[in-house]
């Protein structure tokens, strides 16, 4: 536990780097030289991030508006660092596919954020909030990033209140707070169901203040295409003017990517429909590492598929697992019963049963696997979906399970339930029909976040110099598995206090020698974007780029969702390089690529994920571990739990583009150890 | 469910644009209407013509990229964006006519999209409180009273999609910055420039051509987010009071 006689002095290593042994994905990749942050700190746990401030360098305020950032992303992390970086004085150019900064995904994160206050006097502080946080992780994460985090939770919230974020208050005036999965404090600060919406307005805000103060420039319906790269640093961008189909050239002294996470590679997620991995993919085809892409979070409480048609999922916060209680039928001839007519002796609250200490608030990827196994096994509730069986033939299962309000209505009143969910259960109502209040509801699992991302060392910055990545685009702070309310804070953490701290050591050296529109380097990236886009128009086949997306969808999730086996991920390898083949010669994109063509934007992420989708089931094969979001069943206890393997795979996996497979390459795996010093690594137990 | 639609198409802002009718089979009660038009354009794309331009992109009511103007009505029949509409509250056999929102200061993009970008150019003039990174003070040495705070809340869950504008027989965007000027203004943070604030988000609004409110009340009836009417009055309240101070 977290106890007081931790050494923190970060002299002491409690494990050794690991070796691996397995090598289920040999024939797929490359090996390549180990990868060390040449950026990580060191010295005591506590004092890294304040020593890194001091130490970082200082642009004096005449020269930083002489230097150029561009941000990709208005969400959360690129919001906040645009609004910040902008503040400083720097000259900001800020792109985004939405028609206003204000769009970006992170509006749609409900439950709350975290921070170490310790408002509830419960134990809380900067310590069991890191703590929480590598744990909660699975021990897959840096553990100088995640302090950090923990470290700056409190000015977070400071911040936004400043800026008039309505946090729920308690009557005093003071803020309130919830708990929320995963932990046994109340740290998490709240505006109702809407979190992340007031959290972005607040963002949002900043950064239009910025650009009526002239500092930031936004550029609405851009999309980012392809990174410049001169002399091994990021110089500029290469983005289509979604409404004109201009390809334009952009260039900067320094780039960062807050583009948000990859998810709807599985096609149906709960992210938005433009949300993608092209930004970050398009800088992996230029050098920089992927890491940990097999690392997704599939989150328990999202409401079931209706049908073929469906275009995305909707999640229902998971703050709802603090009143309401998951239970499937204990006898599967229950399961189409109207669930109020099932007495409480035959309901099993299979979450409860498991994990006795933690209940419904075990952390997501628990939830969810167990959620799973109950229809798995024949219990699942809802409507009745075709499947096939592991022996391959056809079934019927009905993939949802109750998530039950009606104790907590009973006990605290309707009206207080309404007020902590009104908008959760409102919306609820209105995709499936059914009222919430007048019986349980139902949910299943839905892929919700990637901890997988860009690889950053401790600034932020990715392997190639200039080219930063912040939020759900990078790997760094989750491990294998993101706490609940995490996101919110780690995003605004990068945005508002990380980058805007270590991009002006980098920007120390500027301004740098000015790049010419007509630089070698920028005149290959730019005839690359066009001659994709010219081929993406010229292909005319027979298929919708949207199929292929849903064919995409339904391998990742099939073989690489919630369990993974060695057979699954090498079968879906094939089928995915199969659909790459038929992408180039049967795609049908119609329209000019000279004005607004939702087909070809949608043409060039798709085939993005197709490639990303790949490497995360290589990845995936490679780790024959079981941690956090990531179950290879060949790794489990004899009692189902997730089983790590620290002694093959404490590290990042770090993953080098090495050239098209169609074409019979390989990417290259790169690994960075992971070396605790301020906690010792554990099996999780939350039983 | 079979439907016939009739939809606006304009291949550009400059081009002229027309109303199309199309048939589509097969439709489904537990569609989204996007997910309708999803459906729509796959068929469009076989046959060999453009799919239909339309904005969208969280899909969960909270983004506010959706539009569109459904048998004259913004966002549909139900209170909720168009995403979170679904098909159900249709029947077989109807004849649906879909329009982007109508306001000349949103001028439209393509087909059912339109340029909302006024909306941002008003809270870039006013719609924040200046605080920079770094200078906030501990979040709990200023209490807000509870329930001038839960005010500030529902107001502020205005999502900027415009449907108030679109709704509104003078284009008036009153709606959108009584929601924003109510929000900053029940927080003790907003005081500073409560009076500032509202004397430059007007301004700003005339100028983008959005036009004058007499109180029809069609905008808080087609917003999706049920943001209250009396934010207008509270606007026209703090706008007399900054009157008054001299702004």
């Amino acid at each position: 536990m977290a106890s007081s006689t931790a050494d923190l002095s970060g002299l002491v290593a409690h494990n050794e780097p690991s070796v691996q042994v397995s090598d289920d994905a040999a024939g797929f990749y490359t090996l390549g030289d180990k990868l060390v942050d040449p950026k990580a700190p060191t010295g005591p746990i506590k004092d890294r991030w304040t020593n890194r401030k001091f130490d970082n360098r200082l642009v004096n305020p005449a020269n930083r508006r002489k230097l150029d950032i561009i941000i990709v992303g208005t969400g959360l992390a690129g919001g906040a660092a645009a609004a910040t970086l902008g503040e400083a004085g720097y000259n900001v150019k800020s792109f985004f596919y939405q028609d206003s900064p204000r769009r970006a995904h992170s509006i749609a994160a409900q439950g709350g954020i975290n921070a170490a206050k310790n408002y509830k006097e419960d134990g809380d502080s900067v310590y069991r909030l890191f703590y929480d946080t590598v744990k909660g992780g699975d021990y897959r994460a840096r553990e100088s990033n995640v302090y950090r985090l923990a470290e700056v939770s409190a000015n977070i919230i400071d911040q936004c209140v400043a800026q008039g974020v309505p946090f729920a208050r308690e009557y005093g005036g003071l803020l309130d707070n919830r708990s929320f999965g995963g932990v046994q404090v109340s740290r998490t600060f709240y505006a109702r169901g809407q979190t992340g919406q007031q959290l972005l307005l607040g963002a949002y805000q900043a950064l239009e203040r910025q650009v009526a103060a002239g500092t930031v420039t936004p550029y609405s319906r851009h999309e980012m295409l392809d990174v410049i790269i001169v002399d091994g640093k990021a110089r500029g961008i290469i983005a289509r003017d979604m409404v004109t189909g201009e390809i334009e050239t952009h260039l900067a002294d320094v780039v960062v990517l807050a583009t948000g996470g990859y998810g709807n590679v599985y096609y149906l997620s709960t992210n938005a429909m433009g949300s993608n991995v092209t930004a970050a993919w398009r800088a992996h085809r230029k050098g920089a590492y992927m890491a940990n892409p097999c690392y997704t979070q599939i989150h328990p409480t999202c409401i079931p598929v209706t049908g073929a048609h469906q275009s995305k999922l909707t999640l229902m916060s998971e703050s709802l697992r603090n009143d309401g209680r998951m239970w499937v039928p204990k006898k599967a001839e229950d399961c189409a019963k109207d669930p109020r007519d099932i007495p409480e002796e035959d309901r099993d609250y299979f979450l409860e049963r498991i994990y006795p200490s933690f209940g419904n608030l075990v952390p997501r990827d628990i939830a969810s696997r167990a959620a799973k196994y109950m229809c798995d096994e024949g219990r699942g509730v809802g409507p009745e979906v075709d499947e096939t069986d592991t022996d391959g033939n056809p079934v019927k299962r009905r993939r949802g399970v109750y998530l039950d309000l009606t104790a907590a209505i009973a006990r605290l009143g309707k009206a207080a339930i309404e007020e902590k969910y009104d908008n959760l259960l409102d919306m609820y109502e209105r995709i499936t029909g059914e009222d919430p209040y007048a019986g349980p509801m139902r949910i299943y699992p839905a892929v919700h976040y990637v901890m997988g991302g860009l690889w950053v060392g401790y600034d932020l910055q990715t392997n190639i110099d200039g080219l930063f990545c912040a939020g759900e685009a990078n790997f760094s702070d989750h491990g294998a598995n993101r706490l609940g309310a995490s996101a919110l804070m780690q995003g605004l953490s990068d945005g508002y206090f990380v980058l805007p701290n270590t991009i002006r050591d980098y920007l120390a050296d500027g301004p740098f020698e000015k790049i010419a529109e007509d630089h070698p380097a920028v005149l290959e990236a730019r005839a690359g974007v066009e001659a994709q886009i010219e081929r993406f128009m010229s292909i005319n086949g027979t298929r919708s780029v949207e199929s292929f997306h849903k064919e995409l969808g339904q391998i990742m999730w099939e073989y690489c969702g919630m369990e993974r086996t060695k057979e699954g991920l090498t079968e879906a390898i094939a089928k995915i390089r199969a659909l790459k083949a038929e992408f180039w010669t049967n795609v049908k994109v119609l329209g000019s690529a000279d004005s607004l063509n939702q087909d070809l934007e949608k043409a060039g992420r798709v085939i993005d994920f197709i490639e990303l989708g790949e490497l995360m089931c290589i990845d995936a094969l490679n780790r024959r571990e079981s941690c956090g979001g990531h179950f290879r069943a060949e790794s489990q206890t004899p009692e189902g739990e997730a089983l790590r393997h620290d002694e093959e795979f404490a590290y990042v996996a770090a993953w080098e583009w090495g050239g098209d497979s169609l074409e019979g390459h390989n990417p290259v795996l790169h690994k960075e150890d992971l070396i605790y010093t301020a906690i010792e690594m554990k099996q999780r137990s939350y039983k | 469910m079979n439907l016939t639609l009739k939809i606006w198409r304009q291949a550009n802002a400059t081009a002229a644009g027309a109303m199309h009718t199309y048939t589509l089979d097969g439709v489904s009660s537990d569609m989204s209407f996007l997910e309708m038009l999803d459906l729509l354009n796959e068929q469009l794309l076989h046959q060999g013509e453009e799919p239909i331009a339309f904005d969208s992109d969280c899909r969960e009511g909270i983004c506010g990229m959706c539009s569109l103007m459904i048998n004259g009505q913004a966002h549909g029949p139900e209170v909720t964006t168009t995403c979170q509409l679904h098909m159900r509250s249709f029947n077989d056999g109807d004849t649906i006519t879909i329009e982007p929102w109508r306001a000349d200061p949103f001028p439209v993009v393509k087909d059912l999209i339109v340029d909302r970008s006024a909306f941002d150019r008003i809270i870039a003039n006013g719609g924040y409180i200046s605080a920079n990174t770094g200078s906030a003070p501990e979040a709990n040495s200023v209490p807000a009273p509870r329930d001038k705070a839960q005010r500030a809340f529902n107001v502020a869950t205005c999502i900027g999609c415009g449907a108030c504008v679109a709704a509104c027989p003078n284009g008036s965007a009153s709606l959108f910055l009584g929601a924003k000027i109510t929000h900053l203004g029940e927080l003790p943070q907003g005081q500073p420039e409560r009076y500032s604030r509202v004397a430059t988000m007007i301004a700003q609004h005339d100028h983008e051509g959005f036009g004058g409110c007499t109180n029809i009340g069609e905008c808080a009836a087609a917003c999706p987010k049920e943001i209250p009417l009396d934010v207008i009055s509270q606007l026209n309240k703090d706008l007399r009071d900054s009157i008054k101070q001299g702004y």
